[in-house]
Parts: structure tokens; C-alpha cells; sequence
């Protein structure tokens, strides 16, 4: 709506222009336009430069042995025809698992809590301005606070640095960030929908669980994909807590994940310690085939992933948004 | 005619199996949102009994000397600080004119048709995970841009690592301040067209000065966010776990970031080695103090121009 008017204000503006100004160019709006827009193409171009870099990068490792690629694990040399990246493959597909049995269920009913039984009273207010400030707690402090909980205090469960803790410290991560989307979520859910639940004589969680969450379940579902994407791409906090005994930093080729209880790696972490190797003395693979290559091939398959679900993510918001006005 | 009775109070109650569920939905669903006060609670104590632990022991002339070397008790906290301003000031000289530029084309000039186009491919660039930023800062900015600019570039330097940052947050920055200026009524608008107003003129004195503490909280915002981002730094910053003090941008150099995720992912045991442990809680707090103010900031300039339309 808001939209329509401003540009049909726009076009009787531009037509008074027309009129009144005839044969006087408006530089001043010109240049202004096309400052505008230079920095919109600029920031878009790195996006490109960014992937072509990437792509070109990866691609002799990509083409050349994707197959040996996606079946290695992490070597010391780059010349070892073993090197790939299965194991940070394992650990991803393990973190996007805790994260979607920890992080969804817990994220979604504190959601539901909030917007559908809480009164307006204080501790209200209070848990949510704290799921506000911890949304903006930087990622690396949650590496600390893994490190203290599943590294020492509760070390009997998690048995260290393992897929337990890791999974578990980003799904605490990502919590913040589904609690608010899905509450964006549930408070766009008409209240007309509700009165009718009630009106047929439904309890509270009935109406919940019949008529606002199913009505909410795009909007629900577009935050926790993005949250999921970026639990996946995330790599500060594991760093924190894998590397405590120094495992992942000097001698990923050990980190082999048998199973949860083992130490672990992920597809953000082995891109990190490649990149970290590039340019040194272990880096004596064949020209194009270096740990910066295989860093590139595996920031091809972890884009792949991430930019999926963003997409999927996208494209679901904006087509209920066309639908519902 | 029978005549029904009137229905009693007890039959209009709901049936205690029902009754009961409600119950229960209702607490397991209150402890779901208590989860994030425990959170909050579990990062605080974390952080402040161990950063305690390293201020009540360490030397003080140590962390006010020449670098940051943990493991052998050097802990200069203002190294750590000067480049985490560094590359912030870099990030933000890159991400506010691209960020609002972008912002004021999507809210004021663009088409329906260019904003379903423009708008997901920045959503795209907010997707783009941080370590890959780090591998494009570390193996396209330096070579490309900042060691052709200054020849005596080290490989990986600050200046790269704040070019990497800035890109990240361009997205962050054009979106708080296309809200912003989105919320300005288009009354507005409308008033400065019927004065005679061409649409530069709309969006520098009309759109931009009522948007103006919208555009605050983005920058504020953004800052916070460059401050804690992680890997672009630990990537690209060009230095190892240890660094000397400097404030040449095209050196390398740790940042509070940097400096924690290198002392954790070092060779060494960092439990045994001495204060380093509790030190890495120390410049935790730091950041995390830093982050929180600056956050709380920028809610207060989101609340006034919430209010003020």
C-alpha cells in the first residue's frame, strides 16, 4: 500500500519536473541516482568476485578428485592423496542435528510461551530484553562459555571436547535468534483465528496447536532454516571449545569422528585449518591442488549447503508474504 | 413439552484430563523461555569468576607493556583494543556508505521489480558465513587490493581483515537503516513534493534527517557486530598467537577475537599454562562488556524512532 502511493507521488512529481524545468537537467538528482546505485552494484560485484574467486580457486580440486575429496579426511600434507574433507562433513551434519533437536523445540515453545501466555509483567519484560542482548553476544564469547560448561563443569557427560559439547554450544547459539524470529512469527497470526478457536469452545494450547501454529509454520520455518545455516557456517566458538587440548589447531589428522563421543571437526574448522596451512612448509602439493585450493573446493560445498537453506529460507517468506498482503 | 434444566456449573467446566494438559503445556513451555535467562546467567558467572581469577593474580604491569604474549605472561590488553579498533574503523569506512547508499536506493528510488531482485541477493551476502569472508579477505583483498596499494603489506594485515569485516556488515547496516527510513511516514514525502522538493532533495533533508537515529542504531549495531567477528580476523589478521604492539593498519595483528581463538587453538595445553587460561576469560569479558554496551545503545536510538512514528 505504502508503496504504491509513494511511487504514484513520485510520478506526478516527475511530471511537474517535466513541465516546469524543461531543458534544465537535474545533475544534482543524476548524480545522486547513480551514486546510489554504484554503491548497491559495488556491494553486489564483491558478492560475485567473492564466488568466482572461490569457484575458480576450488575448481581443479573440484573437477580433478572430487570423489577422493569428499571421501578424505584431514591430513598433514597437501600432497596426500587421502586429504578431504569427510570428517568436517560428519561434524556439520551432527551440529545441524543437535541444533534442530535442541534449538528448535526449546527456540519455538519459549516463542509460543511469550507471545501466547505471557502477561505483560515484568519478568516478561525481563526474559525478553535478555534474549535481546543475547542475540547480540558475539559468537566467540558462547565458545567461552562452552568451554567452561562442557569442557569442566559438566565434563562426565560430554566426556571434553566432543560432538556432544560442540553441538550443544551452538545450539545455545542459534536459540536467541529462533526464539525472536518465531515470535515475529506467532504475533503476525491474526487474532481473529484465535476468537474463533475459542468461540468453538477450544482450550488455549488447542487454539495454539490447531490454528496459530500451523498458521505461523512458514514464518516459524524461515527463521529456523536461517538459524540451522548459520549454526553450519559457524566456526569461532568451535575453535573455543575443540582446541582446548590442542587437538584441532596442530594435528587435525587425529581428529577422526567414530562417534559423538569422540573428538570432533566441521566443514568450518577443517576450511579454517587449511587456510591456516596454506603458504607453509606442509603445503607441497602440485600447483592448484595446495591446502588454498582444497580451503577453496570445501568453501564451494559448505556455500552449497548455506545457500540453500538460505533460498529455501527466502523464497518461503517472501511467497507467504505475497499471499497473506 | 420436557422441560430441559438449566445446565449445571460443574457440566460447562472443561474435564480434568484436559484441564490438566493445559497445565502441563503451559509450564514445560515456560521453562522453554527460562532456558535463555539461564543462558545469560551461565555466561556471565563464567566470564566473571574466571576473568577474576586473572585480575586478582596477574602482574598489572603486564597487561599495560609492548604485546601480547600469554604463555609467557605479557597480557597488553591495549595491543588487543588498538587493532580491534582498527579493523572496526576500517569495517565501518566500508560498510556505512556502501550500507546506506544501498539502503536509501531500496527505500526511496527503487522499483517493485528491482527491490524482489536487489533485496534477497544482500539477504545472500548476510548468509555468506564468516570463514569464508576470512579466505576472500586473506586471498583476494591482500594481494589484490591492499598489498597493491602498500607494497610493504604483510600477507595477512589488518587492513584486509577490516575490508573482510566491512563487507559482512554491509547487509547488517542496510537493513536496520532501510527500516528506518521506511518508518518515515510518507507524509513527509508528500509535504516536501507539494513544497516543490526534486527527490534528492526529499531524501537528504527530508528522509534521512527523520530517519536519523535509525540510522544511528545500524551504525552502533554494526560496530558491535565488527568487534566480535571472529574468524574474518583470526583468518586475515596476519598474526600468530602472539603480537607486538602496532598501529600500522597494513601489519598483522591480533585483535580481542583473534587473540582468543589463537591462544584455544594453539599447540600447547592452555590449562597448564599458567594465566593464559584465565586470561582468555579476561579479554571475554572485555569484548562482552564492550558488545552489551554498545548494544543496549543502539536499542535505545531503535525505541526513539519507534516511537517517534
Amino acid at each position: 500500500m505504502a508503496l504504491s502511493t509513494l511511487s504514484s507521488a513520485g510520478k506526478a512529481g516527475n511530471s511537474v519536473d517535466s513541465q516546469t524545468l524543461s531543458g534544465t537537467m537535474d545533475w544534482r538528482g543524476m548524480l545522486f541516482r547513480v551514486l546510489l546505485l554504484s554503491s548497491l552494484v559495488l556491494t553486489l560485484l564483491i558478492i560475485v568476485v567473492l564466488l568466482v574467486d572461490v569457484v575458480s580457486d576450488g575448481s581443479g580440486v573440484l573437477t580433478g578428485r572430487l570423489s577422493d575429496f569428499l571421501h578424505g579426511t584431514l591430513r598433514s600434507r597437501s600432497s596426500d592423496e587421502k586429504l578431504g574433507l569427510f570428517q568436517g562433513l560428519r561434524g556439520s551434519v551432527w551440529i545441524a542435528i543437535f541444533v534442530i533437536g535442541l534449538a528448535f523445540p526449546i527456540g519455538i515453545g519459549a516463542a509460543i510461551y511469550l507471545e501466547e501466555y505471557a502477561s505483560a509483567n515484568r519478568l516478561t519484560h525481563f526474559i525478553e530484553l535478555n534474549i535481546r542482548n543475547l542475540a547480540g553476544v558475539p559468537s566467540v564469547v558462547y565458545g567461552l562459555l562452552g568451554l567452561t560448561l562442557f569442557l569442566n563443569l559438566f565434563k562426565r557427560f560430554t566426556q571434553g571436547d566432543t560432538l556432544v559439547s560442540a553441538g550443544i554450544t551452538l545450539a545455545i547459539l542459534v536459540l536467541p535468534v529462533v526464539i525472536i524470529t518465531s515470535s515475529e512469527a506467532i504475533r503476525a497470526v491474526p487474532n481473529a483465528l484465535r476468537e474463533g478457536g475459542y468461540g468453538v469452545g477450544a482450550t488455549q494450547w488447542e487454539v495454539i496447536r490447531f490454528h496459530v501454529l500451523p498458521y505461523a509454520a512458514p514464518g516459524i520455518l524461515t527463521g529456523t532454516l536461517l538459524s540451522l545455516s548459520r549454526a553450519i557456517g559457524e566456526a569461532a566458538p568451535l575453535i573455543l571449545i575443540g582446541a582446548i587440548t590442542g587437538r584441532l589447531g596442530s594435528s587435525p589428522g587425529l581428529a577422526d569422528v567414530g562417534a559423538l563421543r569422540e573428538k570432533f571437526t566441521a566443514l568450518p574448522i577443517v576450511i579454517t585449518s587449511w587456510v591456516q596451512k596454506s603458504n607453509g612448509a606442509q603445503d607441497d602439493g602440485v600447483e592448484g591442488m595446495g591446502f588454498a585450493a582444497h580451503a577453496a573446493a570445501a568453501i564451494v560445498v559448505l556455500l552449497v549447503f548455506v545457500l540453500l537453506l538460505n533460498s529455501v529460507a527466502i523464497y518461503l517468506r517472501n511467497r507467504f508474504e505475497k499471499q497473506r498482503g | 413439552m420436557p422441560t430441559i434444566p438449566p445446565p449445571k456449573l460443574g457440566d460447562l467446566r472443561t474435564s480434568p484430563k484436559r484441564a490438566r494438559r493445559e497445565r502441563l503445556v503451559r509450564t514445560v513451555l515456560f521453562g522453554a523461555a527460562l532456558v535463555s535467562v539461564l543462558i545469560s546467567a551461565a555466561i556471565v558467572i563464567s566470564l566473571v569468576t574466571q576473568a577474576w581469577e586473572f585480575i586478582v593474580t596477574v602482574d598489572w604491569s603486564a597487561v599495560w607493556s609492548t604485546g601480547w604474549f600469554p604463555r609467557n605472561n605479557i597480557f597488553d590488553i591495549k595491543t588487543l583494543l588498538i587493532s580491534s579498533l582498527i579493523v572496526t574503523a576500517i569495517a565501518m569506512a566500508v560498510a556505512a556508505p556502501l550500507g546506506v547508499g544501498a539502503a536509501i536506493y531500496l527505500s526511496e528510488y527503487a522499483s517493485r521489480r528491482a527491490r524482489a531482485i536487489l533485496k534477497p541477493a544482500l539477504e545472500v551476502l548476510a548468509g555468506i558465513p564468516s570463514v569464508v569472508l576470512g579466505f576472500f579477505a586473506l586471498m583476494w583483498v591482500s594481494p589484490n587490493v591492499v598489498q597493491n596499494l602498500f607494497s610493504s603489506a604483510n600477507r595477512g594485515n589488518l587492513m584486509a581483515a577490516g575490508i573482510g569485516v566491512g563487507v559482512l556488515t554491509i547487509p547488517l547496516v542496510a537493513s536496520i537503516s532501510e527500516d528506518a527510513m521506511k518508518s518515515v511516514p510518507n507524509t513527509l514525502r508528500e509535504a516536501a513534493t507539494g513544497l516543490g522538493a526534486r527527490k534528492v532533495t526529499i531524501s537528504i533533508r527530508v528522509v534521512l534527517p527523520a530517519a536519523v537515529s535509525g540510522l544511528a542504531a545500524a551504525f552502533i549495531v554494526a560496530i558491535s557486530r565488527a568487534l566480535g567477528e571472529t574468524m574474518v580476523v583470526f583468518l586475515a589478521g596476519g598474526a600468530g598467537d602472539t603480537a607486538l604492539y602496532t598501529h600500522n593498519p597494513t601489519d598483522g595483528g591480533l585483535t580481542m577475537t583473534a587473540a582468543m581463538a589463537s591462544l584455544a587453538s594453539g599447540t600447547d595445553n592452555v590449562v597448564g599454562a599458567g594465566l593464559a587460561f584465565p586470561s582468555l576469560y579476561f579479554v571475554g569479558l572485555v569484548l562482552f562488556m564492550l558488545t552489551f554496551g554498545l548494544n543496549i545503545i543502539a536499542a535505545r536510538f531503535v525505541r526513539r524512532f519507534r516511537e517517534a512514528y
